[in-house]
């Protein structure tokens, strides 16, 4: 029953998502002016609708209720109630229905509060919302219906990967589904910009948090998918190029660069084709991100996402979709009329920079992760990893930081740079100094010699903005993006630390045996077996002392599953201030002696600390925002029922 | 407009620009087409396929056994096995069952060890069984790296001429066998 009633919200969403997009297409002709009406409230009732499909399939998982094909196939009576819960999209079918639900609410909330912009950009931005909404719809009713029953019914189900039985992958779609589906939004109000040409500040502001939401939810997903592959992968590495983590990295590069674009348009109503076409972008590479992944072209490490049929079906939503819209973007950007004129030395100027920067970042990475596929397509195969991204990427990585130190300080519309020359002298010596001390030490690379050398005046230059500020009074915004800078500059020092700096020992030891590893003494007491519900493990007892400090008891361990049989290690760290002790235990090497890996690392953790920082630099922006919108929202209606009350 | 103009400003892009978004795009979903339109052919080709072996004389692995040269696989006959292995690889350890079944249906198999010790070699050889003919010692992986080898194990199927007709990379599976068999049977 329940099942029944979820399929029948969800083929109603679907039939709404419809109507939104006819009469809101009608709406924009002269003669549909009376269909203009229904589309807001149409798109309020296809959010709820979608929603209660949604609760529906949340009840059937909790329920447990074996008839359904896909909870028989992802559930299991005995599992503990929070994975039944996330079980719900931890699936292909399910996740599909999320990521719709999240966009047909989003959908619903902008046309009940956006206001600000003229009804017939609305218009079109409700029907893009729409058309883009019915492709999930329709690849959700016709080739993954997550309501279908099966029978006979089945006694038990058939369980979750247990690579999925972890509560932060529990969370980890949803926080990309946010990402992608704020990107949606903006895309939509990019194709309602493009249909009825007015860019401007309205519709940058009407975007703007959108944006920024996504954007919020893009970096807290990549800085927690970098922590999750370094402590689960036992490699000691925290990005490996890996198509995946590109696929999610090109979305915020773009959100990144559409973010500062959005800002400009706001601001100075300048770069209006350039944000429209980002906007487009931005969405475009989630979708071909999610393509990648779930079609299994490229092969990585979420191999276990993968399915062709469903890859090919996505391709075609992606062909329509971004096709479409880049067709149009073609078409209108033209006519789109030109925005405000700035000097090359401005605020608008340094933002451009960045945004070139990005792009270019964007299409290194790109090109990288699709490169395979080209020579593959030429017969040869090769696989593209960190010798290129590395050294390539920064060549615009390191002018794009320098810009963003300066950028800030500079002034919109012309500036000059000899009136912020004697600021950033102070952040430029530091940045020489450490430069000056590395130089002493042999044997770092040059790209960590150039991060750890930068990382420190970045961090004192993105203070810089708020010099001379009464800081009580200092908008959220400002102190927002000056959140953000520093985190890039301290995730910077993390990342060059960690290269520059990190001491690895691989040994084979006997029980009994003490390892040192930079400052760390690390006594190898035993080794032990240990069962799990699901899997047994060779557990490693350690006893580490930093610098003769006090024990810390570490276990390390070799798990080995048995459905499906698969070995993993459990990495043990212990988180000091100052960096990571990161132990793993290996093979037995066969003569009672066990194969150790210690790394220590040096202030690695600034690399996370700092992606936390980023997103809340993010949030206090959006909270700033949204806070003023609110704001003018609220004096407008106190001006209105003054009006209405003058007038009576 | 009376106030001084920026010199530069935000130029209007050419008209031809505008498509190149849509350009690329459509080069993306070409490349995918192609990609999901070929087999999905996952396994590394060897450049080596084709190719005579090199010249090489092996010592034996260990004492009292028969060393290893190219001059061994040039006979004429039936196509062999090359198998690369050493005593301290665990997946070689895994795919001896594999390789004793082979043996057992008659194909010839030849071994090199690579980086190893001749005590460790028949201690391995005790515990998982003897399928090789020879076994030749390469202490500096010199001719594995020559016959484009990159690790252990791996398999080449080796003609009655001496030319290397497959390169099987990683452990021999029980599903790999027929495959394995078959190459030999077209190796003939």
């Amino acid at each position: 029953m329940i099942a029944e009633l979820g399929l029948v919200a969800l083929w109603l969403a679907g039939a709404l998502a419809g109507l939104q997009l006819i009469a809101g297409s009608l709406g924009l002709t002269a003669r549909g002016g009376t269909l203009a009406g229904v589309v807001r409230p149409v798109a309020v009732v296809q959010g709820l609708l979608c929603c209660l499909s949604f609760v529906a399939l949340i009840v059937l998982f909790c329920e447990t209720d074996l008839s359904v094909k896909l909870v028989a196939m992802n559930s299991h009576s005995a599992k503990p109630f929070i994975y039944k819960f996330a079980g719900t999209w931890g699936n292909h079918e399910g996740s599909m229905l999320l990521w719709v639900t999240v966009m047909s609410l989003a959908g619903g909330f902008v046309a009940l509060v956006e206001r600000r912009l003229p009804e017939r950009t609305m218009l079109a931005t409700l029907a893009g919302q729409a058309f883009v909404s019915l492709g999930f719809y329709a690849f959700l009713l016709f080739s993954s219906n997550p309501f279908e029953r099966s029978s006979p019914v089945p006694d038990e189900g058939q369980g979750l990967n247990p690579l999925l039985q972890d509560i932060g992958l529990a969370f980890h779609p949803p926080t990309l589904y946010f990402g992608y589906v704020g990107l949606s939004i903006a895309f939509s109000f990019a194709i309602g910009a493009l249909v009825t040409r007015e860019v401007g500040p309205a519709f940058a502001r009407a975007m703007r948090p959108w944006v920024l939401g996504a954007w919020i939810f893009l970096t807290l997903g990549i800085t927690a998918g970098s922590y999750w592959a370094y402590y689960e992968l036992g490699w000691g590495g925290w990005w490996f190029w890996d198509p995946v983590e590109n696929a999610s990295l090109m979305p915020w590069l773009a959100a990144t660069a559409l973010l500062h674009s959005v800002s400009v348009l706001a601001a100075r109503n300048a770069l209006r084709a350039w944000t429209v076409m980002l906007g487009v972008v931005a969405f475009s590479m989630s979708m071909i991100g999610t393509f990648l992944v779930r079609s299994g072209i490229l092969t990585s490490v979420h191999a276990f996402a993968v399915d062709p049929e469903r890859g090919s079906f996505i391709l075609v939503l992606l062909a329509i979709n971004i096709g479409g819209a880049l067709t149009l973007f073609g078409l209108r950007a033209a006519s789109v009329s030109e925005g405000e004129r700035f000097a090359p030395v401005s605020r608008e100027g340094a933002l451009v920079f960045n945004n070139v920067a990005l792009s270019a970042i964007l299409g290194i990475v790109l090109f990288g992760t699709l490169y395979p596929l080209l020579a593959e397509a030429m017969g040869a195969k090769v696989s593209v990893g960190p010798p290129y991204f590395n050294p390539v990427g920064a060549i615009f990585a390191v002018p794009m930081l320098l810009v963003m130190a300066v950028g800030p300080l500079l002034r919109w519309r012309r500036d000059a740079f000899a009136r912020v020359r004697a600021i950033v002298v102070v952040p430029a010596l530091l940045v020489l100094l450490v430069a000056a001390l590395l130089a002493f030490r042999s044997g770092i690379g040059a790209l960590p010699f150039i991060g750890l050398s930068l990382a420190g005046g970045l961090a004192l230059a993105s203070l810089l903005p708020l010099r001379g500020r009464n800081l009580r009074r200092t908008p959220l915004p400002v102190w927002g993006m000056v959140t953000a800078h520093l985190g890039i500059a301290v995730a910077l020092f993390g990342m060059a630390s960690d290269s520059a700096f990190s001491i690895e020992k691989l040994v084979a030891a006997r029980p009994g045996e003490t390892v040192s590893v930079g400052p760390w003494r690390i006594v190898f007491d035993r080794i032990e077996p240990v069962a799990g519900p699901n899997w047994t493990a060779l557990e490693a007892r350690m006893k580490a002392r930093y610098d003769g400090g006090a024990a810390v008891e570490i276990h390390p361990q070799a798990r080995y599953f048995w459905t499906p049989p698969q070995q993993t290690s459990e990495s043990a760290l212990v988180t000091r201030w100052n960096g990571q002790l990161y132990a793993v235990v290996g093979e037995d090497a066969g003569d009672g002696r066990w194969q150790l890996r210690l790394w220590w690392k040096p202030f690695v953790t600034m690399i996370w600390f700092g992606g936390i920082m980023i997103a809340l630099g993010g949030l206090l922006a959006m909270i700033g925002r949204v806070a003023s919108d609110l704001r003018r929202i609220v004096a407008r209606g106190k001006i209105a029922y003054r009006r209405g009350r003058q007038g009576r | 407009m009376s106030d001084p103009a920026p010199e530069a400003a935000e130029v209007k892009p050419r008209r031809w620009t505008l498509w190149l978004p849509l350009a690329l795009f459509a080069g993306f979903v070409a490349l995918v087409l192609i990609g999901l339109m070929r087999p999905a052919d996952r396994e590394v080709a060897s450049a080596m396929i084709g190719k005579p072996l090199p010249e090489f004389a092996l010592r034996p692995a260990f004492p009292g056994r028969p060393g290893l040269s190219r001059a061994d696989f040039v006979t004429g006959g039936k196509p062999r096995l090359l198998n690369i292995f050493a005593s301290w690889c665990i997946p070689c350890a895994v795919e001896a069952p594999q390789l004793a079944q082979l043996a057992k249906q008659g194909v010839q198999i030849d071994g090199i060890a690579i980086r190893d010790r001749s005590e460790d070699v028949s201690a391995f050889l005790a515990r998982n069984g003897n399928p090789f003919v020879r076994i030749g010692a390469d202490d500096v992986s010199a001719v594995q790296l020559a016959i484009g080898s990159s690790g252990v194990p791996e398999t080449f199927v080796i003609d009655g001429k001496g030319v290397i007709r497959y390169q099987h990379i990683g452990d021999i599976r029980a599903g790999d066998v027929p495959t394995i068999l078959r190459k030999l049977a077209e190796a003939q």
